[in-house]
């Protein structure tokens, strides 16, 4: 675990910059904004967590980022999301023609998901999904792409890998299939991974697995991933940075130690007591907490900051009056809290 | 899978012989019979008409006619047809020929029509043309088969005199273009209804598979979007259709009693009408037996197709 700083000054080394990224979706109901105003970026090898809970945004910002939510009517995406390309530039995929955009998914950056046992098409055997990709962002002949899946199947862990190239979904336990979705994101080595919840559905052991897999390719890579989940502890594990979400916005962001040692939200601070372990620093021998209450309505935000219905520390008067600005309060920590000066006061 | 096409066939059987016995029951629980139309002819007697009871055996208790009907029948034996005398198989076999001709080539046209506007409706979801798809298809399976085949013929053959009202050919003339011409009208009736099931089946299908993950899977990939909706949407959406399939493949034998009926098309489902308004029992008997059966292939024929399409259900059924 590196102790990078949340913001470097110079942006050589950035893989991924997203600037005021802002995603509604249309529904009948009203509009509903899914993620709002998110800024932050991801380094050549770095691994930035998204960090919430559901309905919190951090899936669509995946998805948003390579352009994979609904379509325009249905859904309007606006800021910035800039994507260092194979020659080095720094593209806007926001505004990048769909044609092109398909060219960059898959290719400079690759997605995986949550649930291996649906993530997969049924009806095609695993070494022709590996490959396809390889056959369309490289034009390889299907003989050639599948030598190369086989390689990757191999990369990836999976034993007897050309044989399985034969082998349908179906055939493969979670992990494995977990497994082929890695090979298969890895297919054209892009530069940006982002996994949605990769191991949120597999048993704790196959988990570790995956995580040690991924920490692997990234050294091997040198890839910026994005690494989206609920479990805070598989970011201790995994994160470089964590960027955590509450409605739709990035409420605090910081480098993975400085958030654990002395978060600075409460909304933070009560996702890491409802984690059912005991030797975080700074929170003792309290009892593991729920955070009470749900996430509010996004057709009816409560006024001023989102958290303040669920917060034990909200103020009257302060905290219900307007949207708290996300404010740098530490070198590379960031928070979304009027009172985060006070709340660490009332702490030490 | 021998084991398994064994098991199925003789769970048919036993299901032919239910089929079989309830039909021969209704039949004969209709009211009238063969014999009441020479009855209303007025010049035969009582005594002629017992011979002719006699002879046909209609004046036996109704189990051992239907044991007598099922021991000729498992030799092979399908009766011969009250009305013509001539032998049950040759008359629904001299039949058959134009009800496949229209019902293949209905079918085919709507299948192949359905599933393009399912799909284009499934894609385009809640678009101007899916509003009117939708609408299109509940209209066509409102309407009354029997009236739009008169409103096609009144409108078509008697108004604008573009298309024959009824019948394969005219009479002299066999050629291809004739036999067309004269299949236009019953098939664009018989396909309406056709397409707007298909259309709806194949939309609902395609609206299963295009919002499961391996759909956004492809896309993350950088798949073209028409790629990925042949390859990875529609090879989905089409695995339910055949089992569709299957159930509709005795229809293309059976044919469409209703169109064929007022086209004069000379098909199975006439010969049926016909038959049951005759009380043409050996023919009627026979029709039913042999639709039987053919609903019986129908669906094993699409089981076994599913294995082969879908790798998840294996090979070899059990």
């Amino acid at each position: 675990m590196t102790q990078a700083p949340a913001r470097p000054a110079a942006g050589e080394d950035d893989v991924l910059e997203v600037r005021g990224l802002n995603i509604s979706f249309h529904t009948p109901a009203g509009e509903i904004p899914a993620v709002r105003d998110v800024s932050f970026r991801v380094r050549r090898g770095e691994t930035l967590a998204l960090v919430g809970e559901s309905g919190s945004g951090k899936s669509v910002t995946s998805l948003g980022i390579l352009r994979l939510t609904p379509k325009p009517p249905f859904c309007s995406i606006s800021g910035q999301v800039l994507l260092r390309g194979r020659d080095g530039t720094m593209r806007d995929l926001v505004a990048l023609p769909e044609a092109e955009m398909r060219g960059v998914r898959g290719r400079d950056a690759a997605m995986i998901f949550q649930e291996p046992m649906t993530s997969l098409n049924p009806v095609h055997r695993v070494g022709d999904q590996i490959a396809e990709s390889i056959r369309f962002h490289e034009g390889l002949s299907r003989r050639a792409a599948l030598g190369k899946a086989a390689d990757l199947l191999d990369l990836v862990g999976i034993p007897d890998a050309r044989r399985r190239l034969g082998a349908f979904p179906h055939e493969m336990s979670g992990g494995m299939r977990q497994r082929v979705m890695i090979a298969m994101a890895l297919a054209c080595e892009p530069r940006l991974l982002i996994a949605d919840e990769p191991t949120t559905a597999l048993d704790v052991t196959i988990q570790a697995q995956i995580l040690d897999l991924l920490r692997r390719l990234q050294e091997r890579t040198r890839m910026a991933v994005i690494f989206i989940t609920h479990n805070l502890g598989v970011v201790a594990e995994i994160a470089d940075r964590v960027m955590v979400m509450y409605t739709g916005r990035v409420v605090e962001q910081a480098a993975v130690r400085p958030l654990f040692r002395a978060p600075l939200m409460p909304y933070t601070r009560g996702l890491l007591r409802s984690v059912p372990r005991l030797d975080f620093a700074g929170l003792g021998r309290e009892k593991l907490a729920a955070i009470p209450g749900t996430v509010p309505d996004p057709l009816e935000p409560p006024p001023g900051c989102s958290f303040g219905p669920r917060c034990g520390a909200f103020l009257p008067g302060s905290c219900d009056t307007a949207i708290p600005p996300l404010q740098e309060a530490l070198p590379g920590h960031q928070v979304r809290c009027v009172r985060w000066s006070a709340l660490t006061g009332e702490a030490a | 899978m021998s084991s398994y096409v064994i098991r199925r066939l003789l769970q048919g059987a036993g299901l032919l012989l239910l089929v079989s016995m309830i039909g021969f029951a209704i039949l004969h629980l209709a009211p009238g019979g063969p014999l009441s139309q020479f009855a209303a002819g007025g010049d035969m007697t009582q005594e002629d008409l017992d011979r002719v009871a006699e002879q046909l055996g209609l004046n036996r208790p109704l189990p051992i006619q239907y044991l007598d009907w099922l021991w000729r029948m498992l030799q092979g034996d399908w009766g011969v047809s009250y009305r013509d005398q001539q032998p049950v198989l040759s008359v629904i076999g001299s039949h058959l020929g134009a009800t496949l001709e229209l019902m293949l080539t209905s079918t085919l046209l709507a299948m192949a029509i359905g599933a393009w506007v399912g799909i284009l409706g499934a894609i385009r979801r809640y678009s101007l043309f899916d509003g009117l798809a939708t609408i299109g298809a509940m209209i066509a399976l409102s309407i009354p088969t029997f009236w739009f085949g008169l409103v096609v013929i009144y409108v078509f053959s008697v108004g604008l005199e573009w298309l024959p009202s009824g019948n394969r050919y005219t009479i002299g003339d066999e050629s291809l273009a004739n036999r067309i011409h004269h299949l236009i009208g019953p098939c664009m009736v018989l396909a309406l209804v056709s397409t707007a099931v298909w259309s709806r089946y194949m939309r609902s299908s395609m609206l299963d598979v295009i919002h499961q993950d391996y759909i956004r899977t492809a896309r993350s990939k950088g798949i073209p979007e028409r790629r990925i909706l042949i390859h990875h949407a529609v090879r989905n959406a089409l695995l339910p259709m055949i089992t569709i399939t299957g159930l509709h493949l005795p229809t293309l034998l059976s044919g469409a009693l209703v169109t064929e009926t007022v086209f004069t098309w000379p098909g199975m489902g006439r010969l049926f009408l016909d038959s049951i308004n005759y009380r043409d029992y050996p023919v009627v008997m026979g029709i039913l037996m042999f639709t039987a059966v053919l609903v019986l292939l129908g669906s094993l024929l699409a089981d076994l197709l599913y294995h082969v399409a879908d790798p998840r259900l294996g090979a070899n059924p059990t």
